[in-house]
């Protein structure tokens, strides 16, 4: 009892002071991005090491298993294309969860957002793409899934900007509202006549989004790359970016500098939104043609570990998206050809979440600095006082 | 208010030697120092911030350590507590070499800190974050607590709502909180980095009395401060720090023998070098300032106007009552008051980021009462805040963007909402020239600069960009002394030269006597006075700060 307390009471203080004055590594500067690619990578190496030991566990072979993931989600020919097209939903959603996060907005009803625009796009697109040339089609359920998404999330933004009420609570109740709200359009007015599980009709396939020549992978990946870039460029090179985050890392000297925090609250958190309904739409007119009942491919969890992974920064998420794509696509095979349940590739995710929060408090013990900004860790209730 | 006599302080000390075990050893009189660091070295990305130190902190003695802003004192404070891991040298605790890697392992080793910038967990109410420490048995001895609590505060001349939570308290508070939370447990070593930066002069009177008792008990005390005076009347030795390195040290032996003029010329030379010029001579340094006159013939053209101004008084805050103030053109206006009087409310409610419940603010005869942070700050007010950690910097942006931070997606910084580095970078490195700022480059991230660096930081941003008015909230807390004269000969041009209006608040009556014009007085919240400043003026303004002479 006097020991946790003890500990309580140092780490916080410790977590301050080194807030206070940002500790740097101690050693040159010249190591300092080999630690960060260490801290990047180590979590996964160890998390691949245990679920070896658990397969081994179970009676699977992990070599054959991890060869199967890699082969299957990297070298197959099929197969890597599969991962490029699971890759563009992925970062568009990961740009949105960058933005808020960055801004300390913790949007954790990702998945909402994208199911309920993913309804309406799988909803209103077989109309639209029949009467109307494809492209102008394409657009306005663009434009849907983004007002869709974005307007998800202005009942949690204006609650916390008005009231300071807690995001994680009310995006998460609007999550709920909003998957269920997603179903009953799809087992309501937008079902189908044709099917007997309750579905949107199906577009056709070669009404979808136009493929990338030569490739089974649609444009939606290259408009995913080019908002990750957009992002990139908006939070570090531009006034609008560097407002959310000034507020994510120090809300009370953003009130002190004269920002609208309100506004900025609401505007990253719709921006947030937007950027999950465009996943959706790129989801559902790239791959799926239509949106079956109770579908929910649960993107945004995993998500939030690789932006963390990524130290929000939009660039350095491609390459752990494409890394989680690949085992992701190649899991599936995978799991398959192991008679195991796909779940374990759920359980391989969660094991590195795991060991990125240990990365974290190790890189905090050796005053190196961690994955999340000071706002961040203030909201987790790591430590308070700083910046 | 009421003075702690010394005999009072002895039941206190005593009480907590009772408590704590440890103690007895010390004054059962150990022979080597308490603590020691020999030939320590510890740098960061482009500074070397100690460089073979080698220091001796000896039981039953007050060490007062000293420096320019970015000396390197706090580093090596740090390396005490367990904060940094010093990069060579050693550290020994009663004559054994220790590895001190956690602030925990400091504490058990018996070195108590008081950190120059609060530690406080801000939700945690005073009471709580003072007994964080204890937790023996289930419950938590709040009577007891609460007992020990009034007893520290008396004798500090500190009132305090005990279960108010920590973030509202004025930082001046916080840092008194923070005193008793290192003796609160006892040490055999005390460190206070810069512990009186806040105080008012009788708050460190008090402070200096619990000292020297503490001293005379056997604790070793590691004193940082900027002001001369306070080593001088405490120190049994004194050592400097420049560029991280001592360049001077002298223990009791010369301390006790020297005169206070000649210890004085040692300690600036030391200090400053070649650049201390004849510092020595500035009233600062000498003792016993009094007011000077009010200037005469200043315009009488109201630039801001205060009119029953009110704000509502938060748990733990006193508020601001139907206060009116009339600043002129070109006038320095000091507000003295004991921290915690509700010097943050008014600030706050004329920058801005407090909202009235009644009264009129008007900025050149036009109402801003209405007008939010942004806009009051684009009508020429500036607000010095004397939170720079809190909310007047951003740790994790470099010093450049902190440096425009209220400028952000203006000309000539932004255009078109894109960044223009180059004309960041260019007015950067003139302020970080201008302010004297001591770091190794505007990309340096904030948050590692040192105490007083930060606080130039915050200076710089205000004070430039054409202000009309400005609030200053103790400019000048954290600098070392040269920096103080220099920012106190800015506020002083800015006013006489560019008619720049000053709402001088500052908890250290010394500053407002040199500078001010006029002088209000705020206790609980209320402007219990004004008087112009002339000599002698000091002690009618002492009175009204302790709430005497109300009505007047
Ligand atoms: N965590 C850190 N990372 C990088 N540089 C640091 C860090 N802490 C301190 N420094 C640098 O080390 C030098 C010494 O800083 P330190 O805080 O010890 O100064 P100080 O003597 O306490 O000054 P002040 O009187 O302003 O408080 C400064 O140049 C500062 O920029
Ligand atoms: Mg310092």
């Amino acid at each position: 009892m006097v020991a946790t307390v003890v500990t309580d009471v140092v780490s916080t203080s410790r977590a301050v002071v080194r807030g206070a004055s940002a500790a740097k590594a101690g050693t040159s500067a010249r190591w300092a991005w080999l630690w960060s690619l260490g801290q990047a990578i180590g979590p996964i190496l160890l998390a691949l090491l245990v679920s070896a030991a658990l397969l081994l566990a179970l009676g699977k072979n992990p070599l054959t298993f991890y060869r199967d993931i890699v082969s299957q989600g990297l070298f197959n020919k099929g197969g890597i294309q599969d991962t490029a097209i699971r890759m563009a939903p992925l970062l568009l959603m990961a740009s949105g969860l960058i933005v808020a996060f960055r801004a300390n907005i913790w949007n954790i009803g990702g998945d909402g957002q994208f199911l309920l625009a993913a309804a309406l796009v799988a909803g209103a697109g077989p109309p639209l793409i029949g009467a109307l040339p494809n492209a102008l089609a394409f657009v306005i359920l663009c434009v849907t899934a983004v007002v869709v998404g974005g307007g998800w999330t202005v009942v949690p933004a204006y609650l916390k900007a008005r009231y300071g009420l807690n995001e994680i609570i009310t995006s998460l109740m609007m999550t709920f509202v909003g998957v269920n709200f997603a179903n009953l359009l799809i087992k309501g007015p937008f079902r189908s006549t044709t099917t007997q599980v309750p579905q949107t009709d199906v577009i056709p396939f070669k009404e979808l989004l136009p493929r990338i020549p030569g490739t089974r992978i649609h444009v939606g990946l290259v408009l995913a790359l080019i908002a990750v870039f957009a992002v990139h460029y908006v939070m570090t090179r531009t006034a609008f970016g560097l407002k959310l985050r000034v507020l994510g890392a120090n809300p009370r000297a953003a009130a002190h500098a004269g920002l609208s925090i309100p506004r900025l609250t609401i505007v990253g958190f719709m921006l947030s939104g937007a950027f999950m309904g465009l996943a959706a739409a790129v989801e559902v007119l790239g791959v799926w043609g239509y949106v079956r009942a109770d579908w929910n491919p649960n993107f945004g969890l995993p998500l939030f570990a690789l932006v963390f992974l990524a130290r929000l920064n939009a660039l350095a998420v491609i390459p752990l998206v494409g890394f989680y794509a690949v085992i992701s696509m190649g899991g599936h095979f995978a799991a398959r050809q192991a008679a195991l349940p796909d779940d374990f590739m759920l359980m391989i995710v969660g094991l590195i979440l795991l060991f990125m929060t240990l990365t974290e408090y190790l890189a905090g013990r050796s005053e190196r600095g961690g994955y999340l900004s000071a706002g961040l860790k203030k909201a987790l209730g790591k430590g308070g006082g700083d910046e | 208010m009421t003075n702690g006599t010394p005999t009072h302080i002895e039941t206190m000390t005593s009480d907590l030697l009772q408590a704590d075990g440890v103690r007895a050893g010390a004054t059962a009189g150990p022979i080597g120092p308490a603590v020691e660091v020999r030939e320590v070295s510890k740098a960061f990305p482009g500074v070397v911030a100690n460089d073979r130190v080698s220091l001796a902190f000896h039981h039953g003695e007050v060490h007062c350590v000293l420096g320019e802003n970015g000396a390197g004192k706090s580093t090596l404070m740090n390396i005490l507590s367990g904060m940094y891991k010093p990069d060579s040298g050693a550290v020994m605790v009663e004559g054994r070499e220790v590895t001190i890697d956690s602030p925990r392992r400091a504490i058990e080793l018996g070195i108590g800190t008081v950190y120059q910038h609060p530690t406080l967990i801000p939700v945690f109410t005073v009471l709580e974050n003072l007994m964080l420490g204890e937790g023996v048995g289930v419950r938590l001895d709040v009577e007891g607590g609460l007992r020990a609590l009034d007893r520290f505060a008396k004798t500090l001349g500190l009132e305090v709502d005990p279960h108010a939570p920590a973030s509202r308290l004025a930082l001046g508070q916080q840092q008194q909180i923070e005193i008793i939370k290192a003796l609160w447990s006892g040490s055999k070593v005390l460190i206070l980095d810069e512990p009186t930066s806040m105080l008012t002069p009788q708050g460190i009177e008090e402070l200096e009395k619990v000292i020297s008792q503490l001293r005379d008990e056997g604790l070793a005390v590691i004193f940082i401060t900027h002001k001369l005076h306070e080593a001088l009347d405490l120190g049994d030795t004194v050592s400097i720090l420049r560029g991280g390195r001592v360049v001077g040290s002298w223990g009791p032996d010369v301390v006790k023998t020297k005169s206070r003029s000649e210890m004085q010329a040692l300690i600036v030379g030391a200090m400053f070098g070649e650049g201390a010029g004849s510092l020595e001579d500035v009233a600062e340094v000498r003792d016993g300032v009094t007011g000077r006159a009010r200037r005469r013939g200043l315009p009488n053209e109201p630039v801001l106007e205060l009119v029953k101004v009110s704000v509502e008084a938060l748990r733990g805050e006193v508020g601001v009552h139907e206060v009116d103030l009339t600043l002129r053109r070109g006038e320095i206006l000091g507000v003295a008051g004991v921290d915690g009087n509700g010097q943050r409310e008014l600030a706050e409610v004329i920058a801005g980021q407090r909202s009235m419940v009644g009264g009129d603010i008007r900025l050149c005869g036009e109402s801003i009462a209405r007008a939010g942070v942004g806009r009051r700050q684009s009508l020429g007010l500036r607000y010095v805040t004397d939170d720079r950690i809190g909310e007047g910097t951003v740790g994790t942006l470099s010093v450049g963007l902190n440096l425009v931070l209220k400028r952000i997606g203006e000309e000539p910084f932004w255009r078109g909402g894109r960044i223009r580095e180059e004309a960041i970078d260019q007015a950067a490195c003139d302020l970080v020239e201008g302010f004297d700022i001591r770091t190794p480059g505007t990309e340096t991230r904030c948050g590692t600069l040192s105490g007083g660096n930060l606080q130039k930081v915050v200076l710089a941003r205000e004070l430039s960009f054409d202000p009309k008015v400005v609030v200053y909230n103790k400019p000048t807390y954290g600098l070392d002394l040269k920096t103080t004269l220099a920012v106190r000969d800015r506020i002083r041009d800015l006013a006489e030269s560019a008619g720049v209006a000053a709402l001088l608040i500052s908890t250290d009556l010394e500053e407002i006597l040199d500078l001010s014009d006029r002088i209000a007085v705020l206790f609980r919240g209320r402007i219990t006075g004004i008087v112009d400043n002339a000599p002698g003026v000091e002690r009618h303004v002492g009175e009204l700060m302790l709430g005497g002479d109300r009505g007047d």
